[in-house]
């Protein structure tokens, strides 16, 4: 009778963790960890020792003194007396309010050019591949500066908009005048555009250092609760469509719904536009737009949309043809395939590509600073870095937030991707 | 990992390279050259010309201070910085030392880790603006739109001026003086402000001068001096004794042309020690005695290098004024050599 005694059972040896390869990958794995955590340990330590024997420190408290600065461009109220931490946030929301406009228009930009190179229009493919080729082969600060240069030195200066008394009496016209109707006045610093005002405002309350205006809560809300109205409208159409084959007209009450009541609260409270006026050196009311803005503005967008246009081309390319031609087969206009059948499929292809080019252009706002735009590098990483003297702590703050800030993103646009790609069931 | 290892390397050697530099003096020496943090380029007091040689107030300073450590004014090297990053280029080491008209202050002395050695010009902060804009004071400047400096102490002096008169303003912060000068000219500024021996030397390169004029309110006080490391004390006796020397040679008539001749004639004691004919002056910092005599020889005393490139003379035309020797009514006054 055949007798197999069980395998004996090995004990653990020491050397096993070397030549046994069920435990040799983890003794790597362990080793690695081990020398990239010293590694890192032996930076900080470093760092702080090096930092010791010039005296200095780690020292995050200097966020909370007096700036003693001003900055141009700010979207929640700054003066000199903020702290230097208001200043970062002042910096930040700059940062993201460029970022976000770039975002916007690039896109836009480069779902159109991207769609046009592929035109069976000679002339309309080739301008676009003209486009494309010179902004992404050339550096973006180049783009920058160009268009900082071209708004700055070929727009008038502002007392040339100046009409003075003997000017009227000789009947001389001065030299610049406003756009559309006096109200909209272009000088070489920047743009002053009307700006909306009630004459009897709701008033608002301070949150957190961030001024909420009641008024812009109000119309909000006004809107939403509009727009969700709208929506119930359209949806008894589609049942009553559904049931009856016949859909009754509601684009009207829609419109109705929505402008409405908004319009008339507007008008309770005296909405008027403020025009901006010369006064002394500069024109005064209105929203003054520095053309340190618009230009990072347009470089960013038009240099991101050459990028994104690619991506999209790409996108469209690797959709089957066959796509096109069954659309064509039935009958489906040209403009409305690649709308309803070539670019929801596109889409999944030009997303990946599209999240990255939406982090470069965050990152890239940082290039601002060859125009005086104070965004977060600007105010940050540049004024207060300078005026404390604390460039570790400053610098570490700062990548710590351009991390969080591109990681936000990307996870949006990994969400939206998720809910576009193929489902497979 | 690779590029983190190699970034690593990289950010150590940077630690290494400020932590190799305690004594400046045994440095300078051993490598024979004198490197000097200076302006990007101040057409007067630090600029370089077309053939890549430096010139100008601050330039001779670093000049007279090479010729007393290295025995020879060539031998400096000069790193143009801005006002961003002269003084994270003076404690990582980059520079031995800053004379880029940097104003003295008590947060820089302290805080920042630095030592200010001296003063070499007395100055204060000033506006310039075109002439036909009809302004006559800088309190006329509401709602005018500035062009600051970025990292000086300028952009401060601003906010608190304004803020002072209860005026407003519109800054806008560039990086260093020539894009200043560009937006300026260009009229994206009404108004430039820096020191004002700065404007006098911006206005001077402009293409017509006399239509800018120089507002009369002078609305800080900028002592600008050279700055080294601090706790290197003996770097910091050289530097500051070199410029008294400077000081102390044209107070006693020494010049770059009769410095050889005084050494041997001259029988006045302070002069005979300065030139290193008595005593052993130049020892106590690790010099040796003839080094304040070659300081003085390369570009003169301190009237003479103020004379050749910024004074009445030349197209800066800057007045003596606080930089007069104290003798004469001025600032510039050198403790004894003794």
């Amino acid at each position: 009778m055949a007798y197999v005694a069980d395998a004996p059972k090995e004990n653990f040896r020491l050397s096993m963790l070397i030549y046994d390869t069920r435990y040799r990958s983890i003794t790597i794995q362990v080793i690695v960890l081990i020398l990239a955590l010293l590694f890192v340990g032996w930076l900080a330590d470093n760092t702080i020792k090096n930092l010791a024997a010039k005296d200095k420190d780690i020292n995050f408290s200097f966020l909370w003194n007096r700036a003693g600065y001003d900055i141009g461009q700010q979207l929640i109220p700054y003066t000199n007396d903020s702290t230097h931490s208001r200043a970062a946030v002042v910096g930040l929301l700059n940062t993201l309010v460029v970022a976000f406009f770039g975002c916007i228009f690039a896109t836009i930009l480069g779902v159109f050019a991207g769609v046009l190179r592929l035109s069976n229009n000679w002339i309309v493919s080739r301008i676009m591949t003209v486009y494309v080729e010179t902004f992404r082969n050339v550096p973006l600060l180049l783009w920058i500066i160009l268009s900082f240069t071209i708004l700055s030195e070929v727009t008038p200066p502002p007392n040339a908009f100046r009409v003075t008394d003997e000017m009227i009496a000789s009947g001389q016209a001065p030299a610049a005048s406003m756009l559309l109707n006096e109200s909209v006045a272009i000088t070489n610093r920047g743009s002053d555009i009307p700006w909306p005002l009630l004459e009897r405002p709701l008033g608002g309350a301070d949150m957190a250092g961030v001024p909420i205006n009641y008024a812009v809560v109000v119309s909000l809300l006004l809107l939403a609760a509009s727009f969700y109205v709208a929506r119930r409208n359209s949806q008894r159409a589609r049942k009553t469509q559904e049931e009856t084959g016949e859909r009754p007209v509601v684009w009207w009450q829609n419109l109705l719904v929505v402008v409405l009541p908004v319009a008339a609260f507007l008008a309770w409270r005296g909405f008027h536009l403020e025009y901006p006026e010369l006064k002394g050196f500069n024109f005064r009311g209105g929203l003054s737009i520095a053309h340190s803005f618009t230009a990072l503005l347009i470089a960013l967008s038009l240099y991101t949309g050459a990028f994104i246009a690619e991506a999209v081309r790409a996108g469209i390319l690797a959709i089957s043809k066959g796509q096109t031609e069954a659309a064509y087969a039935l009958g489906i206009r040209p403009g409305r395939t690649m709308r309803l059948v070539v670019l929801p499929q596109a889409l999944r292809v030009i997303i990946p590509p599209l999240i990255s080019q939406y982090l470069n252009l965050t990152k890239n706002t940082t290039l601002g600073m060859a125009i005086s735009y104070l965004d977060l590098k600007g105010t940050l990483g540049g004024i207060t870095l300078n005026q404390t003297g604390r460039e570790l702590e400053c610098m570490m703050l700062m990548m710590a937030i351009y991390l969080i800030l591109s990681l936000i993103i990307s996870s949006l646009m990994n969400a939206f991707n998720a809910s576009v790609k193929l489902k497979e069931r | 990992m690779k590029k983190s290892v190699f970034l690593g390397t990289l950010a150590a050697s940077a630690l290494m390279a400020g932590f190799a530099s305690a004594g400046t003096l045994d440095d300078v020496k051993a490598r024979g050259e004198l490197i000097c943090g200076s302006n990007t380029g101040l057409t007067g007091f630090g600029a370089p010309d077309a053939n890549n040689n430096w010139t100008g107030f601050d330039v001779d300073l670093c000049r007279a201070i090479g010729a007393a450590v290295l025995g020879d004014p060539s031998k400096v090297k000069f790193v143009p910085t801005t006002g961003e990053t002269r003084f994270t280029a003076l404690a990582s080491g980059e520079v031995d030392l800053l004379v880029r008209n940097s104003t003295w202050t008590y947060s820089r002395d302290t805080d920042l880790k630095l030592d200010f050695v001296g003063v070499n010009y007395y100055d204060g902060q000033g506006f310039m603006v075109k002439k036909d804009l009809g302004i006559l004071s800088a309190k006329e400047l509401d709602g005018a739109t500035v062009c600051i400096q970025t990292g000086t102490t300028t952009e401060l002096n601003l906010a608190d001026f304004f803020k002072s008169n209860n005026i407003s303003y519109t800054p806008v912060t560039v990086a260093d003086d020539a894009e200043a000068q560009r937006q300026y000219m260009a009229g994206a500024c009404d108004a430039f402000t820096t020191d004002a021996s700065g404007l006098a030397a911006t206005r001077a390169t402009l293409p017509d001068p006399d239509s800018h004029i120089i507002l009369p309110e002078i609305i800080s006080k900028e002592p600008l001096g050279p700055v080294v490391r601090h706790g290197d004390n003996q770097w910091g006796d050289v530097v500051r004794w070199t410029l008294n020397a400077l000081l102390t040679a044209e107070e006693k008539g020494v010049t770059k042309a009769n410095a050889e001749e005084m050494a041997s004639s001259s029988t006045d004691p302070e002069v005979r020690r300065l030139l290193g004919v008595e005593g052993d002056m130049g020892a106590m910092t690790g010099l040796d005695k003839d080094a304040f005599k070659r300081a003085i020889m390369a570009n003169g005393n301190y009237g003479e290098i103020f004379a050749a490139n910024i004074g009445e003379s030349t197209p800066i035309g800057l007045a003596r004024g606080l930089n007069e020797l104290w003798t004469n009514g001025g600032l510039q006054y050198s403790p004894p050599f003794r």
